[in-house]
């Protein structure tokens, strides 16, 4: 069987520097895989460039199969891919019940209908009794909870997550962890996501991709990959597991 | 039908409702009680009211600020205009010819601009560039009357919707029913899809575009929408005034004049700027009038006033005047 997603040889330079490098990976239909590395390593590079954000200098993606290299990020989204953004980026303006509302336009054609797969994606991320409230007035870790139901409003077959723990309390990040999981197991969703809460990769991933540099350094499940000594070298040495 | 019926008015208090139909019939008892120079004054009113709704489609609701709307509503007044006296066809079929103009202009513009990405600032020069060129061609265009103008002939007759030739509260009626219908026709719009990727645009370009949203169809659907909309205060223009000067019609200060409203009512809202044309053209008016009772004819008062008026509204209001006003009456939204 082929892999949801593939990535094969993607790589992009801004001006001469060399963000991404020959990177190659899969992830398998209804798997959760973990992109890690240090600040600067590439990882939100290779986001962007999956989701369309910006064409790579090099490389293909496949979804399901199909190039998706180089089209343009509502095309990639109408193909399945749901992406969050680092640096959040809500709809200041609009009701959180409007934000989530746009994505699930893209999986319904009725307004009502999408109204209401947003309804249920905000229960689903403890954001529901915000609804009504402009997405401004939002704390950042609400601020990545909306990016997060935005994204899966959108019906995607891969989500794609970057950093959405970031700032998130222990027991919010197992919330946030649980609820993943709950929506790998019960729907098949497959994701990947960028993350430096090792607590959180560690509980979801089945397996990781180590970025270096734009370089894939290390590749494999969790349990090998942490002791590499390559990763613990360039990476996770420094975060004092 | 009913479906639509029920979406316009889903998430609308009853207390607004009301508040809105007692608005609707004062404007339609109105006339019976205003004398010629106040019917004057509201007509003016309700044509303000009707362009900056037109405009708010594209800036309000989509973020795309045209600085150049003068070019729609000159365009679509020539068109009404040629057609009517150079070929004879009544304005109810011109109209169609005065909105495709400047639906054409609108896609051009679009186009060029969302094509090669151009925004903000500069997609509001490019606009303000477009209505000059376009004055200048208008300008040489002696067939039309070029910077001479171009008239239409004056006719003191009942009223008669086809050829938009009658009394000045035919005019008022014709404009109140335009401004009803924009207005309609704009809830329509936010209580739909369309609505929601315009302001999912206005907000964030890049987060619309991973959401789905086909950025640059949905830009172009707001400036055809929107210049569509605007060309029908054109065909107004030219038969209520009669005249048509390039000098004039494709001026920036009619641009700006026709912003104003909407900025001060509200931008991005759906009363805000019929409530704007009116709270500007009646005060502006009292305003001139009350400087030459007093002995006061300064020329250039109208636009030192709107020059203050932005200004409050700027530093103190910047969400406009609706929003602070729609909590105070009580008039917001049940969900
Ligand atoms: N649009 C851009 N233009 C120029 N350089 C860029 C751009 N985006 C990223 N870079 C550079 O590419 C490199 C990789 O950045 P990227 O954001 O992908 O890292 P990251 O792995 O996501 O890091 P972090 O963990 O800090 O989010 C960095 O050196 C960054 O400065
Ligand atoms: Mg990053």
């Amino acid at each position: 069987m082929t892999a949801l997603l593939e990535v094969r040889g993607l790589s992009k330079s801004f001006r001469g520097l060399r963000a991404v490098s020959q990177v190659s990976f899969d992830v398998p239909q209804g798997e959760i895989v973990a992109l890690i590395g240090p600040n600067g390593a590439g990882k939100t590079t290779c986001f962007n460039m999956i989701a369309g954000a910006f064409p790579p200098s090099d490389g293909t993606v496949r979804l399901g199969g199909r190039d998706i290299t180089g089209l343009r990020a509502d095309q990639i989204c109408r193909a399945g891919i749901g992406r969050t953004f680092q640096i959040v980026k809500p709809f200041a303006g609009l009701t959180v019940h409007e934000n989530v509302t746009v994505g699930a336009l893209n999986a319904f054609a009725d307004l009502a209908d999408a109204r209401a797969k947003a309804a249920e994606v905000l229960q689903l991320l403890g954001l529901w009794a915000k609804r009504d409230q402009p997405a401004s007035s939002l704390t950042l870790p609400d601020r990545k909870r909306l990016e997060v139901a935005r994204a899966l409003g959108t019906g995607p077959q891969l989500l794609l997550l970057d950093e959405v723990m970031a700032g998130l309390r222990p027991t919010e990040t197992d919330q946030m962890v649980a609820v993943f999981r709950q929506l790998n197991e019960k729907t098949g969703l497959t994701i990947l996501l960028i993350e430096h809460v090792m607590r959180a990769v560690m509980a979801l991933a089945r397996r990781i991709v180590v970025l270096h540099h734009g370089e894939t350094i290390a590749m494999g499940d969790p349990e090998t990959v942490v002791r590499d000594p390559a990763v613990l070298d360039v990476y996770l040495g420094a975060e004092a597991l | 039908m009913s479906r639509m019926l029920r979406r316009l008015g889903e998430g609308v208090s009853n207390r607004a409702l009301v508040a809105l139909g007692l608005v609707f019939a004062a404007l339609l008892l109105a006339p019976l009680v205003s004398n010629g120079y106040v019917l004057s004054v509201l007509i003016i009113a309700l044509y303000y009211a009707y362009a900056g709704q037109a405009w708010n489609v594209m800036m309000g609701f989509c973020g795309q600020l045209s600085l150049g709307h003068s070019l729609y509503v000159g365009v679509a007044a020539y068109a009404a205009a040629i057609f009517f006296v150079k070929w004879n066809v009544p304005p109810v079929i011109g109209m169609f010819a005065a909105i495709a103009v400047a639906m054409a202009f609108g896609a051009v513009i679009g186009f060029l601009a969302f094509r090669f990405s151009v925004s903000g600032v500069y997609f509001a020069l490019l606009t303000i560039a477009f209505a000059e060129f376009t004055r200048i061609g208008f300008d040489h265009f002696t067939w039309a009357g070029g910077s001479g103008g171009f008239f239409l002939k004056v006719e003191d007759r009942a009223a008669d919707l086809i050829t938009l030739r009658g009394p000045p509260i035919m005019f008022y009626y014709v404009m109140l029913a335009l401004t009803a219908l924009a207005f309609l026709f704009c809830r329509m719009l936010t209580q739909s899809r369309v609505g929601y990727y315009w302001f999912a645009i206005r907000e964030d370009q890049e987060a619309a575009q991973a959401l789905g949203i086909n950025v640059f169809r949905y830009k172009m659907l707001a400036v055809i929408v929107s210049s569509g909309m605007t060309s029908l205060a054109g065909v107004f223009f030219a038969f209520y005034y009669n005249n048509l000067f390039p000098e004039q019609i494709f001026s920036m200060a009619r641009s700006i004049e026709l912003i104003l409203g909407p900025i001060i009512g509200g931008l991005g809202t759906l009363f805000g700027p019929i409530l704007g044309a009116f709270v500007l053209t009646v005060l502006a008016d009292l305003v001139t009038e009350v400087l030459v009772f007093t002995g006061y004819d300064i020329p250039g008062v109208k636009q030192v006033f709107y020059g203050l008026c932005l200004a409050v509204v700027v530093i103190w209001l910047p969400l406009g005047i609706w929003p602070p006003l729609k909590r105070r009456l009580g008039l917001e939204g049940r969900s």
